[in-house]
C-alpha cells in the first residue's frame, strides 16, 4: 500500500513573524523524505506564497498537507473575505493588497500566478464572505 | 597530517556530560553518551559553537604543535585579517608582522593581500556568475557555510561562489615567493596559517577545491598569543613587511568582504542562527534582488573566531582604527599576478553535497519512519530537558527511530514505565494461588 503522510499547521492572521512557519516545516519534511531539490524548492515556494496570502488576505486558517511517495497535495483553506474575481487575481501583478502591508515587502500580485507555475494541479475555490480554498498538487517526477 | 577529518574536539577528562553543548549545536551534532558528549561526524560543521558554549572547557579545536616548524628550512606565517585587531594599542599593521618575524618565522605573507586579489577575482567574474543562476552567489570564504550548504541546502550549493579562500590563495603566493627567493624546494619550506577558528583549521587540512593541502601547518591565535604578545610590546622599530590595505584587512569583519568586492545590492550576515535564517529565506527565493550574500558563522565575522583573544567589537574597532591610518593605495596591491588565473582560484571539485536531514533513501521507508517518530514524539513530555542525551524530544524520537536510543532514554518515560511496573507488582502481592483464595460461589 502506497505510504501516506498528512500534516496539519494552523496559520495565524496578520502573524507575519510567524508567516512560512508551515511551510519551513513542510521544506523541512520533504528533505527528510529526500525527495528531489528541486521538487522541495518548488513545493516550499508555492506554500510559502500561498501560506502567506492566508496571512495577508485570509484571515488565517488551516494548512493540510498530504504527502505521497511520489506527490505532494496541499490544501490552504481560509475564512476570509474571499476573492470576487478569481480571473483577475490570477494575474501577474494584480493586487488588493493594502499600502502598509506592501510597505512590509508583499502584495507585489506575484503569489497566485507564482504558486501555479510552481504547481502542476491548482484548483481555486472561493466564495464572498465565506472564504478561499486552494489545492495544489506536485508531482516528484514532473 | 594525521587524519582528521574534524578539528573541534572533545577533552573526556574535562567533559562532565552537562547538557550546553547539546543544546547549542546548530545542527543537533552532539549526544550525550556514556557520561561524554559524542560528536557526530557527518552532521558536524566545525563552527565552534561548542567551543564557546562549553562551561568546562572540554571542547577544543586541534591545530598544530608550535615545534612542527624544527621540519623545514625556511618557515612562512600567513596571519589572518583578524590577528591586526588581537593586540591592545593602536598597533600598526608593521609592529604586529615584524613580531611574527622575531617569534621565529623567516617571513610573513598576509592572507588579506590575498584577500584583496580574491576580491578582484570575485568582482570579475560575479556578472557572469550571476546570470547562470537563480538568486544571489554566496560567498565560500567561511567553510562552516559551506559545510552547512553541503549537509543541510545541498540545492544552495549552485550559488556558492567556487573559488578558494585568501588564505590559501596566500598559502599558493607564499609558497611560490619563497621557492623564488631561497631557491630551496618547495617541500623544504613550511606555511603556516595563523587560525582565528577551528572551521579553517579543518577546511586547510581537509581541502574543499584543491586536491592536497596547501598550507605545512595551522596554529591558533589563542596558541601564539603568549609568544607573540610580548613580541608585539617588545617592537621599537618594525620592519616594512605590510603590503595589505585595509580592502584586505577588513575581510576580517561582517561586511567586509562585500565592501571589498565593491557590490552595492550585498547582504552580510554573521552568526550562525542568523545564516540559516537566511538560507532558508535564500531557499524560498526571497533574496533574489540580492547580487551577493556573505555570510561568516560567528558573530560579527572572522574577528568573533572561537579561537581569537580579543573580544570581537574591540578588535573590530581597532582594524577599523588602523585602516584610518594605512596609505589608501595598499589597497590596490595583489598576488603575483601570473598565479590570478581561473586554474588556481577556481575550485578543483565542489564537496559531496548529502542532505543529514534524510532519514531513508527508500521514500516508502523513509515515510514510515517519520510517520513513527512523530507518532513518538506525540507521546514525549515535549519539554526539551535533554537528560536523555539529546538536544530536544524531537531528537530523541528520531534517534528512537533510527536505532540510536531507546525510548525509555526519556526519564518521563522511565517513570511511566516504572509506575506500571509498580502497579503490576502491587495486582501481583495481591495475587493469591488457588489453594488459598476464596473462591466465589
Amino acid at each position: 500500500m502506497a505510504q501516506v503522510l498528512t500534516q496539519k499547521y494552523v496559520v495565524g492572521a496578520d502573524d507575519f513573524a510567524a508567516a512560512g512557519a508551515a511551510s519551513a516545516a513542510v521544506k523541512k519534511t520533504l528533505k527528510q523524505l529526500s525527495f528531489p531539490v528541486d521538487f522541495i524548492r518548488r513545493t516550499s515556494i508555492a506554500m510559502y506564497e500561498g501560506e502567506i496570502n492566508m496571512v495577508i488576505h485570509g484571515g488565517g486558517g488551516i494548512a493540510s498537507v498530504e504527502i505521497y511517495e511520489d506527490c505532494v497535495k496541499i490544501t490552504l483553506a481560509d475564512t476570509g473575505p474571499g476573492i470576487p474575481d478569481i480571473e483577475q487575481a490570477m494575474q501577474e501583478g494584480f493586487s488588493t493588497a493594502t499600502d502598509s502591508i506592501r510597505e512590509l515587502g508583499f502584495g507585489a500580485g506575484m503569489g497566485l500566478p507564482n504558486i501555479k507555475k510552481q504547481s502542476d494541479e491548482f484548483e481555486i475555490i472561493s466564495e464572498i464572505g465565506k472564504g478561499t480554498k486552494l489545492t495544489i498538487t506536485l508531482n516528484a517526477n514532473s | 597530517m594525521e587524519a582528521i577529518t574534524h578539528s573541534v574536539t572533545l577533552d573526556a577528562d574535562k567533559c562532565k556530560g552537562c547538557i550546553n553543548c547539546i543544546k547549542r549545536c546548530p545542527t543537533e551534532a552532539i549526544r550525550v553518551r556514556n557520561g561524554k558528549a559524542v560528536i557526530m561526524s557527518d552532521h558536524c560543521i566545525d563552527c565552534g559553537e561548542c567551543i564557546r558554549i562549553c562551561p568546562n572547557h572540554a571542547k577544543k579545536a586541534i591545530s598544530d604543535p608550535i615545534s612542527i616548524m624544527d621540519n623545514f628550512k625556511y618557515k612562512v606565517a600567513l596571519p589572518a585579517p583578524s590577528l591586526y585587531g588581537q593586540f591592545k594599542g593602536n598597533r600598526d599593521a608593521n609592529v604586529i608582522l615584524t613580531a611574527l618575524v622575531n617569534v621565529g618565522f623567516d617571513d610573513i605573507y598576509e592572507v588579506a593581500l590575498a584577500a584583496q586579489s580574491v576580491s578582484d577575482y570575485t568582482k570579475e567574474i560575479l556578472p557572469g556568475a550571476r546570470a547562470l543562476l537563480h538568486g544571489p552567489l554566496i560567498s565560500s570564504a567561511c567553510p562552516v557555510i559551506v559545510k552547512l550548504i553541503s549537509i543541510r541546502y545541498p540545492e544552495l550549493m549552485d550559488n556558492v561562489l567556487k573559488i578558494i579562500t585568501p588564505a590559501e590563495l596566500a598559502a599558493v603566493a607564499a609558497r611560490a615567493k619563497a621557492v623564488e627567493e631561497t631557491g630551496l624546494k618547495p617541500e623544504e619550506i613550511g606555511i603556516f596559517f595563523i587560525s582565528p577558528c577551528p572551521a579553517k583549521i579543518t577546511a586547510l587540512k581537509h581541502r574543499i577545491g584543491y586536491d592536497e593541502p596547501v598550507v605545512d601547518g595551522i596554529f591558533s591565535f589563542t596558541e601564539l598569543h603568549k609568544s607573540l604578545l610580548p613580541a608585539v610590546e617588545k617592537i621599537k622599530e618594525p620592519k616594512d613587511l605590510s603590503k595589505a590595505g585595509i580592502r584586505g584587512i577588513e575581510w576580517s569583519y561582517s561586511g567586509g568582504e562585500g565592501s571589498a568586492i565593491g557590490e552595492n545590492l550585498f547582504v552580510a550576515v554573521d552568526g550562525i542562527d542568523n545564516v540559516i535564517r537566511v538560507l532558508d529565506e535564500v531557499e524560498n527565493d526571497k533574496l533574489s534582488n540580492v547580487r551577493f550574500i556573505e555570510l561568516n558563522a560567528c558573530p560579527g565575522g572572522c574577528v568573533g573566531g572561537c579561537l581569537a583573544v580579543e573580544n570581537p567589537f574591540v578588535a573590530r574597532a581597532r582594524i577599523q582604527r588602523l585602516g584610518m591610518t594605512m596609505d589608501d593605495s595598499k589597497c590596490n596591491n595583489s598576488v603575483d599576478p601570473e598565479l590570478l588565473n581561473s586554474n588556481i582560484l577556481n575550485w578543483k571539485n565542489t564537496p559531496e553535497c548529502t542532505s543529514i536531514l534524510s532519514l531513508d533513501s527508500d521514500r516508502g521507508v523513509a515515510i514510515r519512519k517519520l510517520a513513527d517518530i512523530e507518532a513518538l514524539y506525540e507521546t514525549l513530555p515535549g519539554i526539551d530537558c535533554g537528560s536523555c542525551g539529546a538536544p530536544s524530544c524531537h531528537a530523541l524520537a528520531e534517534d528512537v527511530i533510527l536505532g540510536t536510543a531507546l525510548e525509555s532514554d526519556c526519564v518521563f518515560k522511565l517513570r511511566e514505565r516504572m509506575g506500571t511496573l509498580f502497579h503490576e507488582m502491587a495486582e501481583l502481592q495481591e495475587y493469591m494461588p488457588p489453594p488459598f483464595r476464596e473462591i466465589k460461589q
